[in-house]
C-alpha cells in the first residue's frame, strides 16, 4: 500500500495532465465550428424569432399576418408546387437511375457526371434558361417553375436512388422471372419496394429544396405564384415589411423542421431489405429492348437537361444584328441596371466564392476532424441545420441581427462569404468526414512511435490523405458559393454585386438588351461552376468518392 | 533495462492486462507468447505509450514513462501488416522517424540507403508502398522502425500476415539482424516455434498476465503448470486428483512389445509423431527421429525416460 499508494496517485495525476494536453487541439476544434454557427446560424436565427415575435419590448403574436387569406394562399401553393415538383422529379430521374445503375454502357460514367452539373447551375442561371427556353406565353407561371425544379433536383433521383439500384443484387430478379413474375410484376413487386429507402431519401431531398425554392420562383414565378421564401424576400426587401417577413419565416422555419422531422422517420421505416452486392456484379449488358429504353431515356435526359442550357447559350449570343459577342461586349460598358461595370460581378463573384471556400473548409474541415475521430452528433447535427434553414431565411437574418454595435458587420467584406460557407460547409462534412474516419488510426500510432507529436501527426497523416476528398470539397464548395443567391441578394452591396445578383438585376430590367446580357452573365457563370465541378468529379472519380 | 510491473488495463470492464510484470535485459530478445486474446498486444501498446495503463509502472532505464507521450519514448513498434504510410515511397516511409528527429538531409539519405541495404531491399527506394508484395513491406516495416535508432523494438506478430517459407526465411533474418545490431527486442507472437526461435527467452502470458519466463529449454523442460504444458504443445499432460504429470514426447520410446497400439504417424521435418492408444486407455504421444517407425495399427511396447517426466502443479 505504502509502495503503491503514490505511484499510483501520481500516475492518475499525469495521465489526467496528459488527457487535457491532448485535448486541447480538440477543444479547438470543437469550439471554432460550434461558435461560428453560434454567431452566424443560432444569432440571427434568434434575432428573427425576437423580431417577429415581439414589439415595444412586449410579446407580440404577428396574428394578422399568420392568419390572413394571403399567406394561406402562398403556403398553399408552397406545398403543392414542392409535391407536384418531387413527383414530376422521381418520374422524370428513373429511367436515367435505371440506365446508370443498371446498365452496361460506354459513356456511364460520363452520364453520371453530367447530371449533376444542373444541380450545382445557379438558379438564376437556370431560371433565366427556363425564361429563354420557353414561348412568350409560358414564361412565367406553373409550368416553368415545375419544369426548372425538375431540371435541377434530377441529380438527387440519379445519384441517390441510382446509387442504391446499382448495388442490388440482381439473382432477386432472375429468381422472381423464373418463378414466373413478368417484367411489369418484378417492378413493382421486387423493384419498388427494394428502392424505398432510397426513393423516400431523394424524394424528402427533392420535396425540401422545391419547398425552399427561392430562384427560380422569384424570376419565374411572377407577381401571383410566391413561395414562403420568395415572400420573406418580397416582405423583407420590397415592402420593407419586417415584421410580416419575420412572421412568415417562423412559418417557413415550423414547416423546414416538420419535413425533417417527418421524412426522417419514414426514411427510419425499413422497406424491403433487399441483398447488396459490388456495383460491377449488378450492371449488366442490354438485352434489345433495354437498348431501346437505354436509348430513349438518355434521349430524354439530354433533351430536358440540355435544351435549357442550349437556349440560353444561344440567346447570349443572338443580337438584333444577327450572331455576335454584342451582349459579351456590353460586359464591359457602364450600365443603368448596376452601379458598377458587369465584368466586376465576376471578379467579385470569384473573390467571394474563393473566400467563402476558404472559411467552408476550414470550419466544415475542423467539424469533420471531431466528428470522424468521436461521436459529435450534436455538433454534427448543428452544420447539417444550415441545409435545411433556408438560404434568404439566413440572408434576412443577417440583415436585422448585424446592423447594429457591436455587431455592425453589414459593410463588411466577409458578410457573403460567411452567409456562402454557411451553405456550403454541409456539404464539405459529409465529404471530410468519411474520409478521415477511414483513416486507419494505426498510421497515426507509427507516426507517434517514429517520434511525431500529434500536431505533426496531422500534418503528416491526416492532412495527406484527405487531400483529395478536400479537393473535392472545395471544388463543391466553390460551385455552391458562385451560384449562392438567396442570402446573398440581401447582403451583397449594389456596388458590390455578385454573378447571380447581377444577373437578377438585368433580368428585372425591360428589353431585349438586358436580357441578352444577363444570358451572357449566365454563360460566364455557368462555364466556371461545371469547371469547377467536373474538376471535381475528375478528382472524385479517381478517388472513388462522391 | 526495460521493466514492466503489475500492469493492468480494463476494457469496458473486461481485463485486458491483469498485473502483468516482465523484465528485459539489454541486448535480449524476448519472446511474448500466448493465445490470441490475452492481453500481449495490449501489453505493446502500453509499453509504446498508445494505451495509458490503469495501474502499474513501465520502467525505461531507470525511468518512469507514465508521462512521457509515445512520440518521446523512443520506442520502435512494427505492426502486424500493411501500417506503412500509403502516401510516401519507400524511402519516405523509412526516413520518417529520421526527419521527425530533426536528422539532416544528408544524413537522413545515408540512413535510409543503409536501412533498406541491412533488410535485404537496397533498389527500393523509389518504390511506391502497393507495389511492394508482403514480406517486402514487414522489411521495409522494420527498416522504418529501426530508422530513429530506438531503445527498444517491439514487434506485434511481424509475420502474420505471411505464409510457409517466406515466414521462415524472414523470421532467420530477423534473428540475425537482431544479434548483430544487439538490439533490445520484444516479440510478440502466438506461435511456440516462431517464439522458440526467434527469443533468448521466451514469456507465456495467460488472460492478461505472465505465468512463465525462461530459455527456450527451461520452459519445455519445465513447464510451469498443466496450462503452459498443453500450450507450449504437449499432449501427454495427465492429471489424477490433483496431481499433474506431464511428459515429454521424446521421452517416450516405442520398443518391441504389447502395450499399446499406434494410432497415427504423422511426419514433421525430422521428426516423427506417434499417436499411441495404451493399454489402459490413455492417449500418449511419441516423438522420435527414426526412419523405421511403426506404422498405424502395429502392436508397440511402451519406454519412458524418466528424466523427460515432470509433475506441475494444476492450472488455476
Amino acid at each position: 500500500m505504502d509502495k503503491h499508494g503514490p505511484a499510483v496517485s501520481r500516475l492518475v495525476l499525469l495521465k489526467h495532465k496528459a488527457s487535457r494536453r491532448t485535448d486541447w487541439a480538440v477543444v479547438i476544434a470543437t469550439a471554432v465550428p460550434a461558435a461560428f454557427l453560434g454567431l452566424f446560424f443560432f444569432y440571427p436565427l434568434g434575432s428573427i424569432l425576437e423580431r417577429g415575435l415581439t414589439q415595444d419590448g412586449g410579446l407580440d403574436f404577428p396574428s394578422d399576418v399568420f392568419f390572413s387569406h394571403e399567406t394561406a394562399q402562398i403556403v398553399w401553393f408552397t406545398v403543392w408546387q414542392a409535391v407536384v415538383s418531387t413527383v414530376l422529379t422521381l418520374l422524370a430521374g428513373m429511367p436515367l437511375a435505371w440506365a446508370t445503375a443498371r446498365v452496361r454502357f460506354r459513356g456511364r460514367g460520363l452520364t453520371r457526371a453530367l447530371v449533376v452539373v444542373p444541380f450545382v447551375l445557379p438558379t438564376v442561371v437556370v431560371a433565366t434558361a427556363f425564361l429563354t427556353l420557353l414561348p412568350t406565353g409560358l414564361q412565367r407561371g406553373v409550368v416553368p417553375i415545375l419544369l426548372a425544379h425538375v431540371f435541377f433536383n434530377i441529380a438527387i433521383v440519379v445519384r441517390v436512388v441510382g446509387g442504391y439500384w446499382s448495388r442490388l443484387d440482381p439473382r432477386l430478379w432472375d429468381a422472381a422471372a423464373t418463378l414466373g413474375a413478368s417484367p411489369a410484376r418484378r417492378f413493382r413487386e421486387l423493384t419498388l419496394p427494394a428502392l424505398r429507402p432510397a426513393l423516400s431519401a431523394a424524394a424528402a431531398l427533392t420535396f425540401l429544396f422545391c419547398f425552399t425554392s427561392f430562384g427560380v420562383v422569384v424570376i419565374l414565378g411572377g407577381p401571383t405564384r410566391l413561395t414562403l421564401e420568395a415572400a420573406i424576400y418580397d416582405e423583407a426587401a420590397r415592402a420593407f415589411d419586417l415584421r410580416a417577413a419575420a412572421a412568415l419565416a417562423l412559418i417557413q422555419l415550423a414547416a423546414v423542421a416538420a419535413i425533417v422531422t417527418v421524412s426522417s422517420r419514414l426514411e427510419a421505416r425499413a422497406g424491403l431489405v433487399a441483398p447488396l452486392t459490388s456495383e460491377q456484379a449488378a450492371a449488366h449488358s442490354p438485352s434489345h429492348r433495354e437498348r431501346v429504353a437505354l436509348v430513349a431515356s438518355l434521349f430524354g435526359g439530354a433533351l430536358l437537361l440540355g435544351a435549357p442550357l442550349a437556349a440560353l447559350a444561344w440567346r447570349s449570343i443572338e443580337t438584333p444584328d444577327g450572331i455576335g459577342l454584342t451582349f459579351y461586349r456590353a460586359l464591359g460598358r457602364e450600365t443603368p441596371a448596376l452601379l458598377v461595370p458587369p465584368w466586376h460581378a465576376i471578379l467579385n463573384s470569384l473573390g467571394y466564392a474563393a473566400a467563402a471556400t476558404l472559411i467552408a473548409l476550414t470550419i466544415g474541415g475542423l467539424a469533420a476532424s471531431v466528428i470522424a475521430r468521436r461521436s459529435a452528433g450534436w455538433l454534427d447535427t448543428a452544420v447539417m441545420l444550415p441545409l435545411g434553414a433556408s438560404a434568404v431565411m439566413l440572408g434576412y437574418g443577417f440583415v436585422i441581427g448585424f446592423d447594429t454595435a457591436p455587431l455592425d458587420f453589414r459593410g463588411s467584406f466577409w458578410i457573403v462569404p460567411v452567409v456562402q460557407s454557411l451553405v456550403a460547409a454541409p456539404f464539405v462534412v459529409r465529404l471530410l468526414a468519411p474520409a478521415l474516419r477511414a483513416v486507419d488510426p494505426r498510421l497515426r500510432e507509427a507516426a507517434a512511435v517514429l517520434g511525431a507529436p500529434p500536431a505533426r501527426v496531422r500534418r503528416e497523416i491526416d492532412l495527406p490523405l484527405a487531400l483529395r476528398p478536400l479537393g473535392v470539397a472545395a471544388g463543391l464548395a466553390f460551385a455552391i458559393a458562385l451560384g449562392e443567391f438567396g442570402a446573398t441578394v440581401f447582403l451583397a452591396r449594389s456596388d458590390h454585386p455578385t454573378l447571380p445578383v447581377a444577373i437578377f438585376r438585368f433580368l428585372g430590367r425591360p428589353g431585349a438588351e438586358n436580357q441578352g446580357v444577363a444570358a451572357a452573365l449566365c454563360v460566364m457563370l455557368m462555364a466556371v461552376t461545371t469547371a469547377a465541378v467536373l474538376a471535381t468529379e475528375r478528382l472524385a472519380a479517381r478517388h472513388g468518392a462522391l | 533495462m526495460l521493466s514492466l510491473v503489475d500492469l493492468g488495463v480494463s476494457f469496458d470492464g473486461t481485463r485486458a492486462l491483469a498485473g502483468a510484470s516482465l523484465d528485459l535485459q539489454t541486448g535480449e530478445t524476448l519472446a511474448l507468447l500466448g493465445p490470441s486474446g490475452c492481453g500481449k498486444t495490449t501489453l505493446l501498446r502500453v509499453v509504446a505509450g498508445l494505451q495509458p495503463p490503469a495501474s502499474g509502472r513501465v520502467m525505461l532505464d531507470g525511468d518512469d514513462l507514465a508521462a512521457t507521450p509515445p512520440h518521446l519514448r523512443r520506442i520502435g513498434l512494427m505492426f502486424q501488416e500493411n501500417v506503412l504510410f500509403p502516401h510516401k515511397n519507400v524511402a519516405g516511409n523509412v526516413a520518417f522517424g529520421l526527419r521527425m528527429a530533426g536528422t539532416s538531409r544528408g544524413e537522413t539519405a545515408e540512413r535510409v540507403r543503409e536501412l533498406l541495404e541491412l533488410v535485404g531491399l537496397p533498389n527500393a527506394a523509389g518504390r511506391t508502398v502497393q507495389t511492394l508484395s508482403g514480406g517486402e513491406q514487414q522489411r521495409v516495416a522494420l527498416a522504418r522502425a529501426l530508422a530513429p535508432a530506438p531503445r527498444v523494438l517491439l514487434l506485434d506478430e511481424p509475420l502474420g500476415s505471411l505464409d510457409g517459407p517466406l515466414r521462415e526465411r524472414l523470421l532467420d533474418d530477423l534473428r540475425t539482424l537482431f544479434d548483430r545490431l544487439g538490439l533490445t527486442v520484444l516479440y510478440v507472437t502466438h506461435d511456440v516455434g516462431e517464439a522458440f526461435a526467434i527469443g533468448h527467452r521466451v514469456a507465456v502470458m495467460k488472460a492478461g498476465r505472465v505465468v512463465q519466463a525462461g530459455t527456450p529449454d527451461e520452459l519445455w523442460t519445465g513447464p510451469a503448470d498443466s496450462w503452459v504444458a498443453r500450450f507450449l504443445g504437449i499432449r501427454n499432460v495427465f492429471t489424477e486428483n490433483d496431481r499433474c504429470v506431464v511428459i515429454r514426447p521424446e521421452a517416450v520410446r516405442v520398443v518391441a512389445g504389447s502395450a499399446a497400439r499406434v494410432v497415427a504417424a504423422e511426419r514433421r521435418g525430422a521428426v516423427v509423431w506417434l499417436r499411441l492408444h495404451t493399454e489402459d486407455g490413455r492417449e500418449l504421444e511419441s516423438a522420435t527421429t527414426a526412419t523405421d517407425h511403426p506404422v498405424p495399427g502395429a502392436t508397440v511396447g511402451i519406454e519412458i525416460d524418466p528424466a523427460g517426466v515432470v509433475e506441475v502443479p494444476l492450472e488455476d
